[in-house]
Order: C-alpha cells, then structure tokens, then sequence
C-alpha cells in the first residue's frame, strides 16, 4: 500500500521521526508558553538555555565524568538557576514597562551566552554519546528505531503532560493562572507573586535545560544549536496561541509531523514550512490555533 | 573637545580614501563565515592567518603598512557582496579572500570582476568559479568539488562501490558536489540511485537518512559540510546506516573528525589540500597554530595563509597593486610553501597535488589530532578539471 507514492512502512517511519522533533518543539514552546503566560516575556533566550542545558550535560561528564541519567536532573537544575538569576537581575526590572523590552533583553542575553560558548568552544561542535541502557535500536516492523529516540519521545510528552496538570488542575496552578490575570488581586490574598512569578521564569528555563540535555545525544552539541531552533520554536508558540499551554504541546507535535512529511515529499521546503503554516494560521486566526480571540 | 576628536576622525577618514590609489597602502579584505557552522573550519582563525601572512612579509609593500580586514558573511551572498563592494568603493581595497560557502564566492567574484580587483577564493567548494563562472580575477586556491569528487569518489568507486545516492545541502556548494561526483560515478560505471536536498544548517539528519536507506544504494555520499556532516555521520552511526551503506564523507575537514572522534569516524576516506602532520614545515606552522588556538589548522587556514603570502609577493614582483598587473603577475608566478607546490592556471584554478587520507583508527593514532594516513598522492592534473572539460573561455585562447 502506499501513500502518495511513498510505501506505508516508509510513511509510518517519518511521521514517527517527525513526532520525535516534535517532542522537542513541544518542550521548548511549552516553557515559552508557560513564561509568556505569566510574566508577559517574550523569552527569546529560551534557545540559548537549551543549549546550555545541553554544554551543562556534556560539561558533567567531559569533566567530571558524570552520566546522562545524573545530568539529566543536575543540568535542567542548573539552567533553572541560571534562569532565577536572570529573573532577579533583569526581567523583574522591566514589568511594568512594554513587552518589547523584555524580547530586547533576552535578545541581547541570548546573544551573550551564545557568543561566550563560541569563544570557548568553538562552533564545530562535541559528541556527547548515548547511555548505554538506551544505546541499539529497535525493531518496529516499519523501521529499525533508535531505542534513544523513543524514550525522547516519551520523557517529553511525560514532561509536557505533567506540566499541563500542574498549571491547569493543581491548587498551585491555578494560583499561577489567577497571578496571569490578575496579579495584584491574588497578592492581596497573601500569596507572593513575586516569588512565583521568578521560580516559574527558573521552571521554564530548567524545562530548556532537560530539553537540551535530551537532544545532546542526537545532535553534536554546537553553541549555535539554540538559535537555530528557537525561531522555529516561536512560530510553534505563534501558531498554538500565545500563552495556551496544551495548544503549545500539540502544536508542537503537530508541526513536528508537518516538518517531517515535508522533509520526505519536498526536501527543500522543509526548513520553511512551519513559517508557511505560521502565516497561513495568522490570516485565518491571529490569535493561534488555542489562543482565545481578544 | 569631542567635536574636535571628531573632527579629526573625519579628517582622517578623508586621508584614507584620498590614498586610495594603485601604490597602498595594500589592503587585504577576507570575508567569511565568523560564526556559524563553518567558523571553525575558517572563521576568525583564518583572519587571522592572512594576518600572520602579512606580519611574516615583513608588515610592508610597496611603502605603508598592510591592511587586513575582515567580516562576517554569516553564509548570505547578499551581506558577502555588499560588504566586498563597500570595501572596494569606499576603503580602497586592494584584494579580497573568500572563506567558507560557494554561493558567497560565487557573489564576491562577480563584485572583483566588475571592480577588476584580485579574489582569492579559499574555502569555497563551488568548481563553478573556475569553470562557467570563471573570471579574469578569479583565483581558486585550495580545493574544488571537482577535485573532490575524482579524488575521493574515484577510490570508492574502484573498490567495487558503484551504486550512489546523495544527501546534499540545498545550495550552490552541494548542488557543484553532487553534479561532480555523478559524473565521476557514472563515467566509471556507476549508478545514482537518487538524491535528496536538506536545508543548509539542518539540525536533524534522521528523516533524509531514512530515504537514502531505502533507496537500496551501497553509497550514501554526503554533499555537505561541517556542522552539516557531522550531524549526518552522527545520526547516519545512531540509525545503523553505517551497517547497510558505505558512507563517504565528499567534504570533510580535520575539524569535523576531531568533533565526532575517531570512533565515529574510523575508515572513512576523504580527499583534502594539506594535513598538519604531511612535513616538518607543516608541522612548524601547525604547532604556531595550535599555541594560539589550542586546536589544529584546517587545510583551508593553511590555505589562508599560503594564499595571502603569494599575493604579498606577487604585489611585490608587479611593484603594483592594480588588479589586472598583479592578476598577470599571480599567473606566471611558481608558488612553492609549506600548504602547497603549484601555480595559478588562465581560469584562475591553482594547480596543486590532492591528497587521498584515510581516518585512522584509536589504536593507529599515536597522539592528539593524529588522524589521517595518507592512501595516495593525486596530482593535479588527474584531480582538477581538466581544459578539455572546462567550459571556461579563458583556458580556450
């Protein structure tokens, strides 16, 4: 049987490697969503974080000798960090002042981290290996399936998933939720915006972080590997609705699949097609595919 | 006080376009990728060697010191040639150097042809700068797709390797490559079993690997470069390509051996200009190299060096720096340094021997960067296009 002249087993192969980046793009704009949500930032160093999470992975263990499954928590850890320290001296200066300035900081940030591991790494990348437990592949019928790849799969859809309940179905949640709408009304009720308002800039960052920790193994782990990804990433955030955390993660996938297909019937076209679709999805809904219609 | 620093900063800028003139100062513009995939290949390293160049020529030509400047392309045609024709216009430059990316060379060549100012292309891939796109002041220096192709295609195809498919950066580089090496796969007998084209700086390889897989080929020839092949050798190992194809590197660079590591790489044969470890004089210029950068030079680095030299002498011989004297000049000149022995024929290709190496294995190398044996010499005439099949009507007078 075949689909528009690619055999069956071939089509399912792709759409499977596509869900794989998907599950990238759905972390990434996960954070974003959850950021811009909440603080109003446009965080355009999100890439820059993942790619640090990814130099943190490969750091630990050049270094210290220190494996995946330990980087796996102590890098998204550290990038959080990164990210409350970020909130603390700079974001928190600029609420009250225009959107745009916060996208101009995280800009310049993300420029500054970038160029600092260029300098000191260089831009032709490091190999950072597989785990063992996870190293082979598995034989699905359709395609041979690196067993890698399948738990990037399902560590992120767990991660996504799990986020969407804390925010959308906890106490916690829905204090995060009424801060977005209101946040001098819920500081009235004795809860400290502030404080959430910062760990949830260093949750996003984290969630960057694992997102880079997972993809080192995939991809040579490159100083520039954040910014070629987030562009894409925003047109994810743009096309799900700004701010909506579920319409971020099934965005993600989605475009993941999109790009997928795209790489097997149009090659060349597949460094495009999200923005296709962007532009597509912003003249029939500006507000995205899950934003609600100001 | 700050107007009058101001001032004198215009003054100043006015004296230097007013020297602009055929006797210097002779100004050297080199334009690259400074930051992207390929800037470990080139990059600021290579400015700097063209610096180095400069200083090792004693700092001076023809009266006043010699100027290096150098930019980034950031891999746009566009920023190349505006940037070269800026310099040209305003800054009274006297030669340009092309790093990294085909299509950026193939832009800057146009600007010195129509301003009759020297370009050296380095690190482009693009055998289209020598061929149909070729130019009267145009130099080609130290590789081409075409010569990369017979080199490294021709050892593959001999050892019983004939049927090919392609994965290609979607660009003038990959499209140059891939048109070389078919016509090199089938004028020996092969086939090209199909081809499929990525995105320039594509981060993940998996889904084009996938294709070529099935394609049945016993090749999968990559006609990429840096960051590019070695996401690809990377995912091509993850997905056990490796076992169900031949995989050959078209362009590869010491920079990406040392970024996969040895294991990773072990057995893949590739064709390059220079290695830092081929004599005693290259070994000396890598080991200055390698103070200062921690890291060995690229063929292209060295390139950028031998390159920069041989215009400084060729300035020096003419006793000028009009373009079309030392164009003249560069073509009758014997280079003979450390990168390489050759000279520049009428369509600009410098003539010099290519090198067949093969990636060692960890138990074969002996010492950091200790990667590549050499399987063969090629000479030039057998590795680059020869007059009977280039189009370029400067090699038919």
């Amino acid at each position: 049987m075949d689909i528009f002249g690619i055999p069956l087993q071939a089509f399912l192969g792709q759409l499977l490697l596509g869900l794989v980046n998907g599950a990238f793009y759905a972390m990434l704009s996960l954070g974003l969503a959850v950021i811009f949500g909440l603080l109003g930032v446009v965080n355009f160093a999100h890439g820059a974080l993942y790619m640090l999470g990814a130099f943190v992975a490969w750091i630990l263990f050049d270094q210290f000798g220190i494996g995946y499954w330990y980087a796996l928590v102590l890098s998204p850890l550290a990038v959080g960090v990164v990210g409350v320290i970020i909130e603390r001296l700079f974001l928190k200066r600029l609420y009250k002042l225009d959107p745009i300035y916060g996208l101009l900081l995280t800009f310049g940030l993300a420029l500054i981290i970038e160029g600092v591991f260029r300098e000191m790494y260089g831009t032709s990348g490091q190999a950072y290996s597989v785990p063992e437990t996870l190293s082979g592949a598995t034989n699905l019928g359709f395609m041979v399936l690196p067993n890698y790849r399948a738990w990037v799969v399902f560590a992120s859809l767990a991660v996504c998933i799990g986020t969407w309940f804390l925010i959308e179905r906890t106490r916690l949640g829905a204090y995060l939720r009424a801060g977005t709408e209101n946040a001098a009304l819920v500081q009235t009720f004795g809860i400290n915006v502030p404080l959430m308002v910062m760990l949830t800039y260093g949750a996003g960052a984290a969630l960057a972080g694992l997102a880079g920790v997972l993809a080192a193994p995939i991809i040579l782990v490159n100083p520039t590997m954040g910014s070629n990804l987030i562009i894409v990433v925003f047109a994810v955030v743009v096309i799900g609705g700004m701010g909506s955390i579920m319409g971020s993660i099934l965005t993600g996938l989605g475009l993941g699949i999109v790009e997928g297909l795209t790489r097997v019937f149009y090659p060349e076209a597949s460094g495009v097609v999200v923005f296709v679709v962007m532009v597509i999805v912003l003249m029939f809904r500006p507000a995205g595919l899950f934003g609600k219609e100001a | 006080m700050k107007f009058n620093a101001l001032a004198a900063a215009m003054a100043l800028g006015f004296a230097a376009c007013a020297s602009a003139q055929d006797t210097g100062p002779v100004k050297i513009g080199f334009i690259t990728d400074m930051s992207s995939l390929y800037a470990d290949i080139d990059g600021p390293a290579g400015g700097e060697m063209v610096k180095w160049a400069a200083q090792d020529f004693g700092g001076k030509v023809l009266g006043p010191n010699i100027e290096v400047v150098t930019a980034d392309h950031q891999n746009k045609a566009d920023v190349a040639s505006s940037k070269a024709r800026e310099w040209i216009d305003k800054d009274g430059l006297s030669m340009l150097i092309g790093g990294t990316n085909s299509g950026t060379s193939l832009a800057m060549a146009k600007v010195a042809e129509e301003k009759k100012k020297p370009f050296i292309s380095i690190g482009a891939g693009s055998a289209r700068l020598t061929n149909d796109a070729c130019s009267p002041y145009t130099v080609h220096y130290a590789y081409d797709t075409v010569s990369l192709a017979k080199v490294a295609g021709n050892a593959l195809i001999k050892s019983g390797n004939k049927n090919w498919f392609f994965l290609t950066a979607d660009y003038a580089f990959g499209y140059s490559l891939e048109g070389d090496a078919s016509n090199v796969v089938k004028s020996n007998g092969g086939t090209v079993a199909g081809a499929v084209r990525h995105p320039l700086n594509a981060s993940d390889f998996s889904s084009f690997l996938l294709q070529a897989q099935s394609s049945k080929a016993q090749v999968l020839a990559l006609a990429n470069a840096g960051g590019d092949f070695t996401n690809a050798m990377k995912a091509a190992k993850e997905f056990g390509i490796n076992k169900t194809m031949k995989i050959a590197g078209l362009l590869v660079f010491i920079n990406d051996v040392h970024s996969l590591g040895l294991s990773n790489t072990e057995g893949l044969q590739l064709a390059d200009s220079w290695y830092w470890n081929q004599d005693d004089a290259s070994r000396a210029f890598a080991k200055r190299f390698f103070d200062k950068y921690k890291r060995m030079p690229s063929s292209v680095q060295a390139a950028d060096y031998s390159a920069a030299l041989t215009y400084l002498k060729a300035v020096k011989i003419a006793g000028t720096t009009d373009g079309e004297k030392v164009m003249e000049t560069l073509k009758k000149t014997k280079i003979d340094d450390f990168y390489n022995k050759g000279s520049i024929r009428a369509d600009g290709r410098m003539m010099h021997d290519m090198y067949l190496y093969e990636v060692k294995s960890a138990k074969e190398s002996t010492m950091p960067w200790d990667y590549y044996k050499l399987i063969a010499k090629v000479p030039a005439e057998q590795a680059f296009t020869s007059v009977a099949e280039s189009k370029c009507a400067l090699l038919k007078k």
